[in-house]
């Protein structure tokens, strides 16, 4: 109320001082409306803060009474097991070598589950992207349909896939290698669709007008255009399925992860298995993160030869 | 009050500026001219420390401030105030809020995170503006401003910076030449009401020459002028352009009136 008051007079002042005929407003007039404004700005922002905090307190509070420990009489025991993990393997570092070849076909197989999930999922996102993105689509009047169909295979978390998929097929690597490929297929759907929508449209009009089929414009005028930012993207998701395929282990996929659950549950006397495991997953992401970050640049900025 | 000696910058094998010697004894407009690449950006830089230099030594009233790093760096730079080419602003803030990124060096960090300084700032922040002419643009966006407002912008950042040098790197090269004429002016007018000095890199021979003190002339990255603008004949003007005989300056000129001068040897070859 008070603000609508000081605004009419404000505006009374300007009135006025348009009738005196000196339309520009004098510096105080301006110190004035800017601190003024400077406040209203800070009161909001303020008001935004006490929110957030109240937020988070009221969360960390809810939080705290539903744990089943405590969050404060848990919170000096956080360094515990790591220690008695990194103590152990660092007892048992002579055995460390002989462990990691005993988990690297473990470790082959996690890496199969990724790359087998990221090409299946690429395709199928491929697709999708092609079918969902204004102006290149086949039937444009199903683009909502294929949108939310990737929408609801990214909103799936893969755990939940795959333990459905454990439950009726058996554990192993294939149901989770299905579950990655859906989570890939819709997540890859988004973004290749962002970068089909930039793509030139005008080869394409180039093709239809020699009677090209839908099929041969996206391949042949589509795909070239997009294909190194694919292919980064493709790059990028696969190291993630890595990540990823090696947790789904946990729930019983096979893998490394699975060997990683074994060899942690059994508790100690079995860490420095964990600490091989640990090591053994460490180095692959690193080196695929490597190799696909080098491969990625090369891909986007030397799109020649 | 400000010796610069051997002041040298090296890009591998290339030397932007070599063994540069400048004396400033006493506050002074000092406009510095040559052709793009001379190696004039790279020496206020150097000054402003935005760039190391790879030899040689910069004095400011007995401190050497060549190699000071971290708070110490930053103090300097608050004293001596950059405005660049392309002005350099913040264009989704408002223009206040611009001007009073120069007190960022004075206050803490927490507080300026959050926006949050003194009104009596403010008020400082608008005065500047409105001495700058600008005072109505205060609460826009600095993008929403013209290229030569959004320049005045940036120098009522460095006058918010209470320095005692400002530096211009090529202040008016991306304006058209009435706004050109309003910022040089503010310049000037910086340097004679508040004693500041101005070091500013210019393109064209006769805004130095109206504006400036004292021409200092660049080629291949070392000074080959210094003097008054009465001593900076066309034949030494020819010099640091590294131009034949057909150079006259209205060739270089930005100037509205040159447009009408009739291009008359007798004219041109002052």
């Amino acid at each position: 109320m008070a603000a609508v008051l000081v605004a009419i007079g404000r505006f009374g002042e300007y009135f006025m001082a348009y009738l005196d005929g000196t339309s520009a407003p004098d510096v105080g007039t301006i110190r004035d409306t800017y601190v003024a404004q400077v406040q209203k700005r800070r009161l909001y922002s303020g008001l935004a803060l006490l929110v957030f905090v109240l937020l988070m307190v009221s969360g960390f509070n809810v939080a705290d009474d539903r744990n089943a420990g405590g969050f404060w009489d848990g919170l000096h025991q956080v360094g515990d097991y790591p220690a008695e993990v990194l103590s152990e393997a660092w007892e048992r570092r002579a055995s460390l070598p002989g462990l990691m070849w005993k988990y690297f076909p473990s470790l082959i197989e996690t890496i199969n589950i990724a790359a087998v999930s990221t090409i299946i999922g690429a395709m199928i996102g491929l697709l999708l992207s092609l079918l969902s993105t204004r102006g290149l689509a086949k039937w444009p009047r199903l683009i909502p349909v294929f949108r939310r169909c990737s929408d609801i295979m990214r909103a799936i978390p893969e755990i939940v896939i795959a333990l459905v998929l454990i439950f009726v097929l058996g554990g192993g690597p294939v149901p989770a290698m299905i579950a990655i490929a859906i989570h890939t297929a819709g997540a890859l759907g988004k973004m290749f669709s962002e970068v089909a929508e930039n793509a030139d449209l005008k080869p394409i009009e180039g093709l239809t007008s020699t009677g090209a089929t839908w099929a041969q414009r996206m391949t042949l005028a589509v795909l070239p255009q997009i294909a190194p930012n694919y292919v980064s993207y493709t790059l990028l998701r696969f190291e993630i399925n890595i990540r990823a395929s090696a947790i789904l282990g946990f729930v019983g996929a096979g893998g490394l992860g699975y060997e990683l659950r074994n060899s942690m549950a059994w508790g100690p006397g079995r860490f420095g298995e964990a600490a091989a495991i640990f090591i053994l997953l460490f180095g692959t992401i690193v080196f695929f993160d490597q190799l696909s970050s080098r491969f990625r640049n090369r891909l986007t900025e030397g799109q020649g030869q | 009050m400000l010796t610069i000696e051997n002041l040298t910058k090296r890009f591998g094998e290339n030397i932007a500026v070599d063994a540069a010697n400048i004396h400033v004894d006493k506050p002074a407009m000092i406009g510095i001219i040559g052709r793009s690449g001379a190696g004039k950006s790279t020496l206020l830089r150097m000054v402003n420390r935005l760039n190391d230099a790879t030899e040689g030594s910069i004095v400011f009233e007995g401190e050497d401030v060549t190699h000071v790093r971290g708070a110490a760096r930053r103090h300097w730079q608050s004293r001596c105030a950059m405005i660049f080419q392309q002005f350099n602003l913040v264009p989704r803030m408002d223009v206040v809020s611009n001007v009073l990124h120069g007190t960022l060096n004075r206050r803490s960090t927490l507080a300026t995170m959050f926006n949050l300084y003194p009104t009596s700032d403010i008020h400082k922040a608008i005065d500047i503006l409105d001495r700058l002419g600008i005072a109505e643009q205060a609460p826009k966006r600095a993008e929403a401003l013209s290229g030569g407002q959004q320049q005045r912008v940036a120098i009522a950042r460095g006058l918010m910076q209470d320095p005692a040098i400002i530096l211009a790197d090529e202040p008016i090269a991306s304006l058209d030449p009435m706004n050109a004429q309003v910022v040089m002016q503010s310049l000037r007018d910086i340097h004679e009401e508040d004693g500041r000095t101005v070091i500013a890199n210019l393109h064209t021979l006769d805004t130095a020459r109206r504006y400036c003190d004292r021409v200092i002339g660049m080629r291949d990255g070392r000074i080959v002028f210094d003097g008054t603008p009465e001593q900076l004949t066309t034949g030494v003007a020819r010099d640091i352009y590294g131009a034949g005989a057909d150079f006259s300056e209205a060739a270089t000129s930005t100037e509205i009136e040159t447009l009408d001068k009739p291009t008359t040897p007798a004219n041109a070859y002052v």
